[in-house]
């Protein structure tokens, strides 16, 4: 006869993942981050029905399918706001919107601004590798300029885009770097980020093996942030601005209130509206 | 006009420029006209300056309802003259009209001077500097009001309604509204409509933004996201404070492709939900309209035409977004498409969008225009209707659930999030009946039929067209056009000529059937539309056989099309 | 040098800048959005660039010629919005500073104009020394407000010239910045008298019955 854990949960990780299996390369790093969300919604033991995973086009966009919790797979560069519009119509709702870099920085790039501005409660992770991996190989805004692709024979020439300053600036409330190949801190931080009210930004350096190989050597030069976070933007963007770029660790975190209009309370009866017609 | 009697409606031009207030004496003039008992509109034409530029207030205003212009102006009234020559084309006037200008402001424009019209001068501006506190709108408020027969009591009700709060203002102003009957008294012509029917039912004053937005929320909508357009941008605003009054809200949004995406979002959260936009807002949001046909999610997208292409004509009327919105969506993409035909209908049709788009799971597409949309009208309260939105949900913990599962109807059972058991991802991949992404044919031709089927098969009702009167001769129209061909219509059958009326209001998916029916012994259809190359013909050309003669009869904006035209083509080929 | 023109004494400057609520047949007393007066501290000291007689007037012929061209722009705006009287009085006196302008080329022998200031155009505001600001309009706006620009533009540039006076690195310099002084001086005083001779705007002089228009 088996008896329960004095520490009983409902939901493990595994719970949250669906018998889709993920289509990505063997190696990428998506699956490492898969495996942080899960674990992330287990810590927080987040009802799947309650829990909403929406993202757009690309690799990592796949991953909504790949969870057992209600998914919105939508159109390219437009996962912020559909996961915007669910958010506050649905304020009980769990919301993360998951995505790469050219789906959020590049198509998407105008609702990563407001969305940041906005500050709605949800958490949004963004999975770097520096490439459009879905139709193979293409520099992103965040492939370094010298990166020689098909389409950009003698690489872009043009300066890679900085998404936790433009986090900052733009006024998210939650700020931070991960590393997909450390899956438990990465799964602590989503975990942090959906604790923490607001608009919550995590871009997580998440390896392509195929188009990016370079980047398994990515776990070598990672390394923890020597300091804690900070609650004052200013200097938040000037630790980002001048350090490696593989600094992992949570940047930033504000007490800005989410944006929340009420809903759900009525305060007239539909007919009523109509009086303001009357002749 | 030789017929004497009292007349049934007169329609009048209030003009001016720079601060004269045109729009408000115009607003408080329909205003006392409704109060009278009598029916009426006003459709507002201004230069592009934000501020001081010229404007025109174009009203009708009649004894009975009243859905359009008239094919000419009984009486111009200006302020001044700044710049009114540009309304000359939307001013026809004749013999029978009237030129009221005022003797400081110079001469009137020489198109106005050398029309037909007689002319005449009434002071406004000194009148309004002799009574310190008033305004030269209010003199010209009573002449409009004096020369149309308008009892002064009703606009002394409007005023003090107005005024209520600055006591010396509003005595200036009765005091010059006084003025303005006196100096109507003067001039001496007789523009005097008849008496209002007796015992008008319940009548609201309204716009077709606002009556379109008022349909939404009866019809269930309680999410909005807004990017500001013109002329759609009042629906939204009218859409702010009365959706929080019932629990919903309205979120602005960074453009339309976010608007677009986040009504998909709320509604994918099972809120019905809408966005209000115009063609440029809508040439963005087809992406997103394709995300919903794929994945299934019910949206609303109201577009409030304008005239095109691109930024186009931005305050002016136009039909031209018609084949974007039966055809626009890349792929495969059956959706809804409704358009109302009265500013009145503006209401009905527009809940019953939200009424599809949730039994249909699908979006729905309302081609409301300019003219509705911007128009404030005095209607008859509109028929209560039946249609709510009512979506089909999944029960908690379905056993073996498939999101897209392939029903006879082809609507299946919705999850909603929070619903254990059926969570489900929502997908604009192809995919199979369980929502998983799948590129096989048979998947996709079963999703696509299925997607169809729910559309095509579903039984529309009456609602479908406005199907009245009968002859040999039909008139084939949707959408604000209708107002002109109504017209003409009736004025036909008073010159003994039937015509038939086909007001299409279900424009997608095609009704082959029953058009067919409603064109049962027609021998002749004019199809009437306000677009340059027949966007209406064209489609129903592609998507029905019509067993008659047919023409076209069509003008793009920015010009009504004015009923006479309708009745001359009508009585033309009749005879032909 | 040439007379007539305008003139003005130290502006006091009442420019009433209404909002209205967009409510119908609301009258509401004008509010006052105080005038700001940018007191620029980088205001260039004019003094070093300006050690010869031709600086001097490249100074002068600019500072006259920008306020033509920007009294010009002022009676596009009012014509485009249907300010007619305020409108023919910017054209005049966009006319008048164009004949400043004008005559100083005569004076100097010029055939073309001299190129213009490089640094320092600013004077008592973010604005060249005779240029009126933007802001300063409204569309309802009456005679007497235009007026009231002038006459502000007016006292900068009379003050401009007398900087430099003090500031002149040698005897001619200074004796025609002088020279400019009194110029200005007297264009001061014919504003003045010509303010004296227009009525004063009635108190809802920007009220607006109807709200602002949709445009795209």
């Amino acid at each position: 006869m088996s008896t329960a854990p004095a520490q009983a949960v409902t939901w493990t990780p595994q719970d949250y993942k669906s018998d889709y299996k993920p289509i990505w390369c063997p190696g990428c790093g998506d699956y490492s981050v898969l495996s942080s969300v899960t674990k992330a919604f287990a810590a927080l033991q987040l009802k799947p029905e309650d829990t909403v995973v929406v993202s757009g086009i690309g690799c990592s966009s796949r991953i909504p399918a790949y969870t057992s919790c209600y998914g919105f797979h939508g159109v390219h560069g437009r996962s912020l706001v559909a996961g915007t519009g669910l958010k506050i119509a649905r304020p009980e709702l769990t919301v993360v919107v998951a995505g790469g870099d050219g789906d959020g920085y590049s198509i998407g790039g105008n609702h990563f601004l407001h969305a940041c501005r906005r500050n709605v409660d949800i958490t949004y992770i963004v999975m770097d590798n520096h490439v459009y991996g879905m139709t193979k190989g293409q520099p992103s805004p965040t492939t370094e300029p010298d990166w020689v692709s098909k389409l950009s024979p003698g690489g872009t020439g043009v300066r890679t885009f900085h998404p936790l300053v433009i986090a900052l600036a733009a006024g998210a409330n939650f700020v931070a770097r991960a590393f997909a190949g450390d899956p438990n801190g990465t799964a602590e931080m989503i975990a942090e980020a959906i604790r923490t009210p607001g608009f919550s930004f995590i871009e997580i350096l998440s390896p392509c093996v195929t188009f990016r190989p370079e980047q398994r050597e990515w776990k070598k030069v990672v390394h923890p942030a020597s300091v804690q976070w900070t609650d004052d933007p200013a200097r938040a963007a000037r630790r980002v601005m001048t350090d490696d770029g593989f600094n992992v660790g949570v940047l930033y975190k504000g007490i800005r209130p989410p944006y929340q209009p009420p809903v759900g309370k009525a305060r007239k009866r539909v007919a009523d509206l109509e009086k303001e017609f009357a002749i | 006009m030789a017929e004497v009697r009292a007349r049934t409606s007169v329609s009048i031009a209030i003009a001016g420029s720079g601060g004269a207030g045109v729009m408000t004496a115009g607003n408080m003039l329909l205003e006392a006209a409704a109060k009278a008992g009598w029916y009426g509109l006003m459709v507002r034409s201004s230069g592009p300056q934000i501020r001081g530029g010229e404007a025109a207030a174009l009203m009708r205003i009649g004894t009975h309802p009243i859905d359009g212009l008239d094919d000419r102006f009984d009486i111009l009234l200006a302020i001044d003259w700044q710049n009114i020559n540009r309304f000359a084309d939307e001013l026809p006037l004749d013999g029978g009209s009237l030129v009221v200008g005022d003797p400081d402001q110079g001469e009137a424009p020489e198109v106005y001077v050398k029309s037909p019209a007689r002319q005449a001068k009434v002071s406004m501006k000194a009148t309004a500097k002799s009574i310190p506190g008033s305004w030269p709108n209010m003199v010209a408020l009573g002449t409009a009001a004096g020369l149309i027969g308008l009892p002064k009591t009703e606009v002394a009700k409007v005023v003090e309604q107005s005024l209520r709060k600055r006591a010396d203002t509003l005595k200036a102003s009765l005091e010059a509204v006084d003025a303005g009957y006196a100096a109507a008294a003067e001039i001496g012509a007789d523009y005097a409509l008849a008496a209002p029917g007796s015992a008008p039912s319940a009548r609201w004053l309204v716009s077709g933004n606002q009556a379109a937005g008022y349909g939404a929320i009866r019809g269930g909508v309680r999410f909005c996201a807004a990017y500001p357009i013109t002329p759609a941008t009042e629906m939204l605003e009218y859409l702010a404070p009365a959706l929080a009054d019932v629990g919903g809200v309205l979120v602005q949004a960074e453009d339309e492709l976010a608007s677009a995406n986040m009504i998909i979002g709320a509604s994918f959260g099972g809120l019905p939900s809408i966005t209000a936009t115009a063609g440029p807002g809508l040439a963005l949001m087809t992406e997103a309209i394709g995300l919903a046909v794929a994945s299934e999610v019910p949206i609303v997208v109201v577009d409030v035409m304008r005239g095109g292409p691109s930024t186009g004509i931005p305050a002016k009327s136009e039909q031209s977004d018609l084949s974007m919105a039966v055809y626009g969506l890349h792929g495969d993409a059956p959706r809804i498409v409704v358009a109302p035909n009265s500013i009145a209908d503006c209401v009905v049709t527009t809940q019953w969008a939200v009424h599809l788009a949730e039994a249909l799971q699908s979006p729905a597409l309302v081609l409301s225009d300019q003219y509705f949309g911007q128009t404030r009208a005095v209607v008859d309260r509109p028929a209560d209707v039946t249609f709510v939105g009512s979506r089909l949900t999944a029960q908690a913990n379905t056993e073996g659930y498939r999101r897209y599962a392939l029903t006879e109807s082809g609507v299946s059972p919705m999850a909603i999030p929070g619903t254990a058991g059926v969570a489900y991802t929502a997908d604009g991949l192809e995919h199979n009946e369980r929502g998983t992404p799948s590129s096989q044919s048979n998947d996709h031709a079963k999703q696509l039929a299925k997607r169809e089927r729910k559309l095509v098969g579903h039984d529309y009702g009456g609602q479908w067209a406005d199907i009245e009167g009968d002859g040999d001769i039909a008139v084939l129209t949707f959408g604000s056009s209708t107002c002109a061909v109504r017209e003409a219509i009736e004025r036909a059958r008073r010159d003994g000529l039937n015509a038939k009326l086909v007001s299409v209001r279900l424009l997608a998916p095609a009704q082959p059937a029953r058009l067919k029916a409603a064109l049962e012994g027609v021998s002749k259809v004019l199809v009437v539309e306000q677009n340059f190359g027949g966007q209406f013909h064209k489609y129903l050309r592609a998507e029905y056989d019509i067993d008659a003669d047919v023409r076209s009869f069509r003008r793009p904006g920015p010009l009504p099309i004015r009923p006479d035209e309708v009745h001359r083509e009508l009585t033309q080929w009749s005879r032909a | 040098m040439s007379p007539a023109k305008k003139k003005a004494r130290r502006a006091p400057v009442t420019k009433k800048v209404v909002r209205k609520p967009a409510t119908a047949t609301r009258k509401v007393a004008p509010k006052r959005t105080p005038l700001k007066v940018v007191s620029t501290p980088a205001a260039a000291s004019p003094a070093s660039p300006i050690g010869s007689i031709d600086a001097l007037m490249a100074y002068a012929f600019a500072l006259e010629a920008e306020a033509s061209e920007r009294y010009s722009e002022f009676a596009d705006a009012m014509e485009t919005h249907n300010n007619r009287e305020v409108a023919e009085l910017f054209r005049k006196l966009a006319r008048i500073e164009n004949l400043h302008a004008e005559h100083i080329l005569e004076e100097m022998g010029w055939s073309t104009a001299p190129p213009p200031p490089s640094s320092g155009w600013r004077w008592q505001g973010l604005e060249g020394p005779e240029t009126a600001e933007h802001t300063d309009l409204h569309y309802l706006m009456q005679p007497y407000h235009a007026l009231q620009i002038a006459l502000h533009n007016e006292r900068r540039a009379e003050a401009f010239f007398a900087d430099l006076v003090k500031k002149a690195p040698s005897g001619k310099v200074r004796d025609a910045a002088k020279e400019m002084v009194a110029e200005e001086t007297e264009h001061v005083r014919l504003v003045e008298e010509w303010l004296k001779r227009t009525p004063k705007p009635d108190s809802d002089w920007a009220v607006d019955l109807d709200p602002p228009r949709w445009a795209d």
